[in-house]
């Protein structure tokens, strides 16, 4: 699945946070959109699915313009979102968590089941029926992916997926998400763990103080460390 | 014993149609957040419904069972049109006209029963099978009673399975904790809103429906019901099914048992159970803390600062054009100038109270009507001349306010405006039933003002001087140190209370004053019209001094005067061409909420503001 976001804005009340913020994810690859802390990247991902009020700038579904579809709309499409808050139902069991993420299968994209995404994060598989606000900071990171890929997406938005968890765990993430990509998932990564995004993305933008201040190849920003020295170092 | 034990299970079989009810209101509120005020009227269809459909006065009568089924899918077929047609439309509207607009439509299906059924009381059938009584430790017991115990737990249990067991139940579930990420993972809201609607509004049509064998279907139903349903609610928690079941069945008992012992003792029961859980659990027996929203905040409008001087001076003008007034108007004229004068009064009260202490407030009649009653207890019981008649009704409405304002400031957003629409429901019930002091329904007569101020044009100029002076303190307090300390209480808690605010308390005098001043309107009411009824504390008075508040709009000092003067005029107008200005009036509230989620001042306001930025910028 393609994504195109063309210059996108989005607002907070009167403040402007995005500012002509255009972004390109071809199919099957990954893309790693980095930043400091409060640069963005999480406005964009929630513009992009609709969850940010005011907003302006045109995003592109395969072809259809999705940019001011309902939430609901923009996930039956296919698009994907891991918030990166997590965003669990806490009142329901992990189970439960994963049934109100299901839709039918897509044609063109991996067809989960619960037992295959178990299959994916064996962790889960014990804890299928305990309440998901019992349950760890790391395992509630896996069940948010999974119950986003419950819905059989074709594309997918992850924010920031390995933010708070153990360097082990991580790694298996990382495991988990080439996987998705193996299989053919578009996927957008919003990360600060640039060990994660070395390891699984093609192409990378930076985002700064809501604008895309660099665009390029994995080889490229990795072969210049003045670009991550300018725009990620703290 | 065994008649603690009748007793108890009568209470239990009253709470059935009571939980049907809540249970709806709260599923309802847990996903889209509205209070649905016009949950009774569903109730109320349900029974009216039921009657038409299992006597087939019209098209063939459908029997008991079936025509109990088919009312209450027929109520909830209504809640679905009403959620597509109208609340669809202002969800995201600031939650007070979401109050607001569901209250019109209460006002609308009162004049529609009275339309269609008439206002005679309507007495249905005895369940087919389970007409008489069964005999029970030497007692009578209706058997159709035994049914109704039965089925409270039947429907809980039914609900159970529904959310825990079905896909639908569990999306439910998840879109009640959050609505965005539910959405996010291809949730259809639309449609899961419109389904629990249906889903609420028929467990309301059911419970009014199963009730027919036991008591009278009559028109005022459903205030009754919702005023219960509310104080269930406050009890057990807004969004819990469980705990709506848990207080339904409290309040019943309490119902039952009270009944035995002394009637009057009920209320105060209540009250105290109310206290207890209240002081204990702010949030009710299951509910959850995230429901505690601030209902005031959420209309978003510019702060309120001191009038302009143009404002100011459109105000003495208004001031000077009524001393003037007189002059040229007659006696009819003049009296209906009085009455828009005292709702004027009545109207900045509330939105003391709403704008600037944040409270919202859906039961300001109370206040309004313990004003009038204090007055006109004076004279009938004391003799007392007006002067001291009037003060008695500005004390009585000041000390109610203190008492239901005890309990309000504990509370916040949607439980506040709940809790103070019982209370003055309850007050109207005890005006209304305690024959020996208020006269019940037959109100209190000769209330007439002192000779001097007996003619209209001096009982004008008395109630233009009293509005004046009021107008003026009440500005006063707004901005004095005790004024910005409500306005602080309303903006942030936390904020008001780290620099030492002691917020209940700032809040609790707040509640009081507003309440004092709506007496003071109230007191002007009953000598303006000689007399009082129990219509005064009625809900019909809190909807309209909301609906002026609200057209101001809430923020705008000058406000409720224009809300008041252009309100009651409509109404005035609309009465005296129709009987059903009830149903208008509905009409209106809905399409200025759908129209105007701002206000009237505050939208020819916003665009006058935006005008003049406009001009100023432009070279
Ligand atoms: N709900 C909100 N209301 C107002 N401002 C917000 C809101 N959410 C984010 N912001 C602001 O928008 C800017 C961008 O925030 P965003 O969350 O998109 O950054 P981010 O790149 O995701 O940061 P992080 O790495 O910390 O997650 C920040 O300045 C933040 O303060
Ligand atoms: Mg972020």
């Amino acid at each position: 699945m393609r994504l195109e976001v063309h210059k996108l804005c989005a607002f907070y009340g009167r403040a402007q946070i995005l500012f002509d913020v255009s972004l390109k994810l071809e199919r099957g690859e990954v893309v790693a959109l980095l930043g400091r802390n409060g640069a963005g990247k999480s406005t964009t991902l929630k513009s992009i699915v609709g969850l940010v009020e005011q907003r302006s700038g045109r995003v592109v579904l395969d072809g259809r313009d999705i940019t001011y579809a309902p939430t609901a709309h923009i996930a039956r499409a296919g698009l994907g979102y891991v918030p990166e808050d997590r965003r669990i139902f806490t009142e329901l069991t992990v189970a439960e968590n994963l049934l109100v993420g299901r839709q039918a299968p897509r044609p063109g994209a991996p067809a989960w089941t619960e037992k295959s995404l178990f299959h994916l994060f064996p962790n889960l598989a014990e804890l299928s029926d305990r309440p998901a606000g019992e349950i760890s900071g790391g395992e509630q990171q896996m069940l948010t992916i999974a119950r986003t890929l419950m819905g059989n997406p074709a594309a997918l938005m992850l924010d920031e997926p390995s933010e708070g968890l153990a360097p082990l765990i991580v790694e298996q993430l990382g495991k988990a998400i080439l996987t998705l990509k193996q299989q053919g998932l578009s996927i957008l990564l919003s990360e600060q763990n640039l060990h994660l995004a070395r390891a699984i993305g093609d192409r990378v933008s930076i985002i700064e103080k809501g604008r895309i201040r660099f665009e390029g190849t994995m080889a490229e920003f990795a072969g210049d460390q003045t670009i991550s020295r300018m725009f990620l170092a703290v | 014993m065994a008649f603690v034990v009748i007793q108890f299970l009568n209470g239990l079989a009253s709470a059935a149609d009571l939980f049907l009810v809540s249970a709806g209101l709260s599923i309802i509120f847990g996903v889209t957040r509205i209070v649905n005020f016009a949950h009774g009227s569903f109730y109320m269809l349900g029974a009216y419904l039921a009657f038409t459909l299992v006597e087939g006065v019209v098209g063939p009568a459908l029997g008991f069972w079936p025509g109990i089924v088919a009312a209450a899918v027929a109520v909830a077929i209504l809640g679905g049109l009403l959620e597509v047609t109208l609340l669809r439309r202002i969800y995201q509207a600031p939650e007070l006209f979401q109050l607001l607009a569901t209250f019109g439509v209460v006002l609308i299906v009162q004049d529609l029963v009275l339309l269609v059924w008439g206002p005679e009381d309507r007495i249905g059938p005895r369940a087919p099978g389970l007409e008489g009584a069964v005999s029970l430790l030497g007692h009578q017991f209706p058997r159709y009673d035994l049914f109704l115990i039965a089925l409270g737990p039947i429907v809980l249990g039914a609900l159970f399975l529904l959310f825990r067991r079905t896909r639908w139940g569990i999306l439910v579930r998840a879109a009640t904790q959050d609505r965005e990420m539910a959405a996010a993972l291809g949730v259809n809201e639309r449609w899961l809103f419109t389904s629990v609607f249906v889903l609420g509004a028929f467990l309301a049509g059911l419970g009014g429906a199963v009730q027919l064998p036991r008591e009278a279907v009559h028109h005022t139903m459903d205030l009754e019901i919702i005023v219960e349903a509310f104080v269930v609610v406050v009890i057990g928690g807004l969004g819990s099914v469980t705990g709506a079941f848990l207080a339904s069945i409290i309040l019943a008992e309490l119902n039952a048992f009270g009944i035995v012992i002394f009637p009057e003792v009920t209320l105060v029961l209540v009250f105290l159970v109310m206290a207890v859980v209240l002081v204990i659990r702010p949030t009710g027996l299951l509910g959850r803390p995230e429901f505690a929203i601030r209902a005031a905040s959420g209309v978003a409008e510019p702060p309120i600062t001191p009038q302009s001087e143009a404002a100011r001076n459109w105000v003495f003008a208004g001031v000077l054009g009524l001393a003037v007034l007189p002059v040229v108007a007659d006696a009819y004229v003049l009296s209906v100038a009085t009455e828009i004068m005292i709702f004027v009064l009545f109207a900045i009260s509330l939105q003391f109270l709403m704008g600037i202490s944040g409270m919202v407030s859906f039961g300001h009649a109370a206040s309004f009507g313990l004003g009038a009653y204090g007055a006109a207890l004076m004279i009938k019981h004391a003799g007392a001349p007006m002067e001291l008649a009037f003060l008695a009704g500005i004390g009585l409405a000041a000390l109610g306010a203190l008492v239901i304002g005890w309990f309000c400031v504990r509370l916040t957003g949607v439980y506040l405006a709940m809790l103070t629409l019982a209370f003055a429901q309850i007050a109207w019930s005890v005006a209304f039933q305690w024959y020996g002091v208020t006269g019940g329904d037959n109100g209190i007569l000769g209330v007439w003002p002192a000779a001097w101020a007996a003619s209209p044009i001096v009982f004008f100029y008395l109630t233009l001087a009293v509005t004046t002076l009021a107008l003026v303190i009440l500005r006063r307090i707004i901005f004095a140190p005790f004024g910005f300390g409500l306005r602080a209480c309303r903006d942030s808690v936390l904020r008001a209370e780290a620099i030492g605010i002691d917020r209940r308390q700032v809040q609790w005098l707040g509640f009081a004053v507003a309440g004092a001043f709506a007496g003071v309107a109230g007191a002007l009411y009953a000598f303006l019209k000689g007399s009082v009824f129990p219509d005064v504390l009625a809900v019909p008075v809190s909807v309209d001094g909301l609906v002026m508040v609200l057209l101001g709009g809430i923020q705008r000092l000058n406000g409720p005067i224009v809300g008041a003067l252009v309100y009651k005029l409509l109404q005035i107008v609309l009465a005296s061409y129709t009987d059903y200005w009830r149903l208008v009036i509905g009409v209106i509230i809905i399409g200025l909420v759908v129209a105007f989620p701002q206000g009237i001042v505050g939208f020819f306001g916003t665009r006058l503001d935006a005008l003049l930025v406009q001009r100023r910028n432009s070279p």
